[in-house]
């Protein structure tokens, strides 16, 4: 083989590394300790990455060219043949080196998450279990982003969206205070259902393709893709749009972005690596693994696109009137995925690819810092119960993740804090972080081709800075709005060693693919055919460019970034909020506010248009077609009448009258010849003999006279 | 042939000696009368053999009547035995008390 000495056919081991670790601790959990579930389950997941990394050095060291490496025969029916194949190119181990690197990072805090969380009781199997879950959702993503053919992709696809249910509803029977309650498993069927109605949008995908192209693997349907595009326009258009249906499900946008939010019911590790970091850009990586599909119909693009930038300014002004402090950055989270599919779909795939890496980091980042400040909160909390009162059963019920029991916290916990910054600095996108460097791409990107575009993610990415300087004005500066907050204590190393290793990647992540060296873009660009958007003549201002970055689009989004954080300070920074107190933004905005903080009774309405009348649509069947018409009419009246006449019917003639008939003839028959015959059995030796002779005399007759 | 007797004396006599025997066999009730019918039905078969042999000149009938009597001889041999054992069970004779058969 000519790649012998590179490590290509290491890949399965990104898949069987993590399911090594998960079934370690599915066997031995229970007989372990924390540490070494959780080791165990880190190990898998950095071993991955050591993988990842070994691929992306064969890759550098093969000079980029795309790899199928064989792993096992899966599907061999006559014609179609899908194996199990591992695709190793540029894009592919972009995606997996970020999975595994954000994922064991995001293991390694959640060792001491989870046992300083107030839901765990001490119980070593749930602990386990939670590991095991993280490691199964690692192989599965690995799966997702490794698959050679839309198949493959579909079973990752569809094992996050498992794992993502699972990990929701973790501590199912409670609700995210630690209360007896539906609530969180509830979330986790939201999630899966709204997940469901797009993966049946990624089927027909699927289905569409397999129809027209007869195959799923993606070097054939990219390269019958232009052929059939010439032939049947129509047919791509089909199956780019069911495609953005899978999109909108699982990558969180307009209309199925609703179960995000809801989402944040699962353990703050979750939040950050499932439904910040990874899973939820699968979408993204969708459409960027299809550019050769999408990049032929342009209106479709148009429309992924929109959809994109429509997300973005919607969930960003959602985020700006949420008081919890993980439903901001879920909001925010929707919002930063609408930028990366509003990038995909204007073909400008390197900027999307960029803005995925570098928001995996810092919304890790947020996450696991609110989850740090959450615990913090609750160790204040834990502390005032001790020295208070010990057990009162009446205590009001404290929520460490609202913001308004927050405040003031840069002091007692200093290093989150700066962590905290550097993370909404990176997603405000100031200079230099990492956020910077990908949006601003994104922008440029829009500007050059979609005003429309343009003018939605601008003002997107002013409420984005906007929203996070009020998290970070009301969290933590000004005076602790509840006592839990003034005793709140930083966390322990375990959790915030990661956080700093996560923000060293949000303060450099934008070297990826700095203007003038487009590192990234050299990279990805062995994969993916960049035309588009470079060749395209512009016109005026737009046309300055510094090696790819216009000095306009970045001055006018850092110009408004820092106009939305001096605004946010106007509000929330010059006077603190008080206890009680309304938002500042209330009383500015007014009913505005009430909509944004209500967000926009999506869920009210989405209940009243399709979820009252699907329950009340189901009880109808239920009660009327299926119990009514079907059990008691159909089956119990009219099948089971006809039934038991056609029974009688065989029964009585049929059976009786012929069947039985027949045998009892026959026997009736064979008894009377019988006692007919017997009487010659007289027993008289000598009526024999005279038989003997008459018959000897009849033969002997018949033969002389014949 | 002059001063021989005519085949057809042969025959008669075999077919009356045949017919008295096998009227012995149906009518007589006592075994041993039974088995001598059937000896003389066996012997006018042979005197019938025997006559056409002579008249033909050939001797496959002489042979056989050789045989006949070898079987005959037999078939008393086992027929004795069986009367005897017969008439151990059941102190008699007659062949109509033998009608266990009876159907």
């Amino acid at each position: 083989m000519e790649n012998s000495g590179l490590f290509f056919n290491l890949v399965p081991l990104i898949v069987i590394l993590p399911v090594v670790g998960l079934l370690i601790n599915i066997i031995f959990g229970q007989r372990m300790n924390e540490k070494t579930i959780g080791t165990v389950a880190s190990a898998a997941s950095g071993l991955t990455f050591v993988v990842s990394l070994l691929l992306g050095y064969s890759l550098l060291a093969g000079g980029g060219e795309a790899q199928s490496i064989h792993f096992a025969d899966w599907i061999k029916i006559g014609n179609l043949d899908i194996p199990w194949t591992f695709r190793v190119d540029t894009l592919s181990v972009t995606m997996m080196m970020v999975v595994s690197v954000v994922g064991t990072l995001i293991h390694i805090y959640a060792i001491g998450y989870m046992h300083e969380d107030v839901r765990f009781k001490g119980d070593l199997k749930r602990y386990a279990r939670f590991f095991v879950f993280l490691n199964l959702f690692i192989a599965m993503m690995m799966i997702l982003v490794s698959g050679d053919s839309y198949l493959m992709l579909f079973v990752g696809w569809e094992g996050v969206g498992l794992c993502s249910f699972l990990l929701i509803g973790f501590w199912y029977d409670m609700d995210t205070l630690g209360r007896p309650s539906w609530a969180n498993s509830n979330a986790g069927n939201k999630a899966f259902i709204a997940n469901r109605i797009g993966d049946f949008g990624f089927l027909l995908a699927a289905f569409t393709m397999f129809w027209f192209f007869g195959s799923l693997q993606f070097g054939d349907v990219f390269l019958k893709a232009e052929e059939i595009a010439a032939s049947q326009p129509g047919v791509i258009m089909a199956i780019t749009l069911f495609m953005l249906i899978g999109v909108t499900g699982k990558s969180a946008q307009i209309p199925l972005y609703v179960w995000l939010p809801d989402a944040m019911a699962g353990p703050t590790p979750v939040s950050a690596l499932i439904h910040a970091a990874t899973m939820v850009t699968a979408g993204v990586y969708l459409i960027t693994r299809s550019w050769a599909i999408f990049s032929l119909v342009p209106d479709a693009q148009y429309i992924v696109a929109l959809v994109g930038a429509i997300t973005a300014l919607f969930a960003a002004t959602i985020a700006v009137g949420q008081y919890d402090i993980k439903k901001v950055l879920a909001y925010s989270t929707i919002s930063q995925l609408g930028f990366m599919i509003t990038a995909v779909g204007m073909g400008a795939y390197v900027a999307g690819m960029f803005h995925l890496i570098a928001h995996a980091f810092f919304k890790a980042l947020l996450f696991l810092s609110a989850g740090s400040i959450i615990l913090g909160l609750e160790r204040g909390h834990h502390h005032l119960a001790h020295h208070t009162k010990p057990d009162d059963p009446h205590e009001e019920v404290f929520d460490p993740g609202d913001m308004r029991n927050m405040g003031g916290l840069r002091k007692q916990m200093p290093v989150t804090f700066w962590l905290y910054m550097i993370g909404s600095l990176a997603l405000a996108g100031i200079f230099p972080f990492a956020g910077f460097w990908s949006k601003d791409e994104i922008l440029l990107d829009a500007a050059k081709n979609h005003t429309v575009v343009y003018v939605l993610l601008t003002i997107a990415a002013f409420l984005t800075a906007f929203y996070m300087g009020r998290q970070i004005w009301m969290v933590f500066f000004g005076k602790s709005r509840h006592a839990a907050a003034e005793h709140a204590e930083e966390s322990p190393k375990v959790i915030t060693v990661p956080l700093m290793v996560l923000a060293a990647a949000s303060v450099l992540g934008g070297a990826l693919n700095l203007p003038f060296l487009h590192s990234l873009e050299k990279w990805l660009e062995h994969t993916i055919e960049l035309t588009a958007e470079h060749a395209a003549g512009f016109h005026g201002y737009l046309s300055i460019s510094w090696g790819g970055l216009n000095p306009l689009v970045a001055l006018v989004s850092t110009l408004l970034a820092l106009l939305a954080i001096g605004l946010s300070w106007f509000l929330y920074g010059r006077n603190p909020v008080q206890i009680g107190q309304i938002d500042p933004l209330k009383k500015m905005l007014g009913p505005l506010f009430t909509v944004f903080e209500n967000k926009y009774w999506v869920d009210e309405i989405y209940g009243v248009v399709i979820i009252k009348p699907y329950k009340s649509l189901a009880r109808f069947l239920a009660v009327k077609v299926d119990w009514d018409f079907w059990h008691d009419w159909l089956h119990d009246t009219v099948i089971a009448r006809f039934f038991r006449w056609f029974t009688n019917f065989l029964a009585n003639p049929i059976d009786l009258g012929i069947i039985d008939a027949i045998s009892t003839g026959l026997a009736n028959l064979t008894r009377s010849s019988s006692s007919a015959l017997r009487r010659l059995q007289n027993g008289f030796v000598r009526s024999y003999a005279l038989s003997v002779l008459l018959g000897v005399v009849l033969i002997l007759g018949y033969l002389l006279f014949k | 042939m002059e001063g021989t007797i005519p085949l057809t004396y042969y025959i008669t006599v075999s077919a009356i000696l045949f017919t008295m025997g096998a009227l012995g066999v149906l009518i007589r009730r006592n075994a041993l009368i039974v088995f001598m019918s059937i000896e003389l039905m066996l012997n006018a078969a042979n005197l019938a053999f025997v006559a056409f042999s002579n008249s033909y000149g050939v001797l496959d009938g002489q042979i056989f009547v050789f045989f006949v009597m070898t079987v005959a001889a037999a078939e008393v041999a086992v027929g004795l035995a069986l009367i005897v054992a017969i008439f151990r069970s059941k102190h008699s004779i007659d062949v109509d008390q033998m009608s266990s058969l009876k159907g």
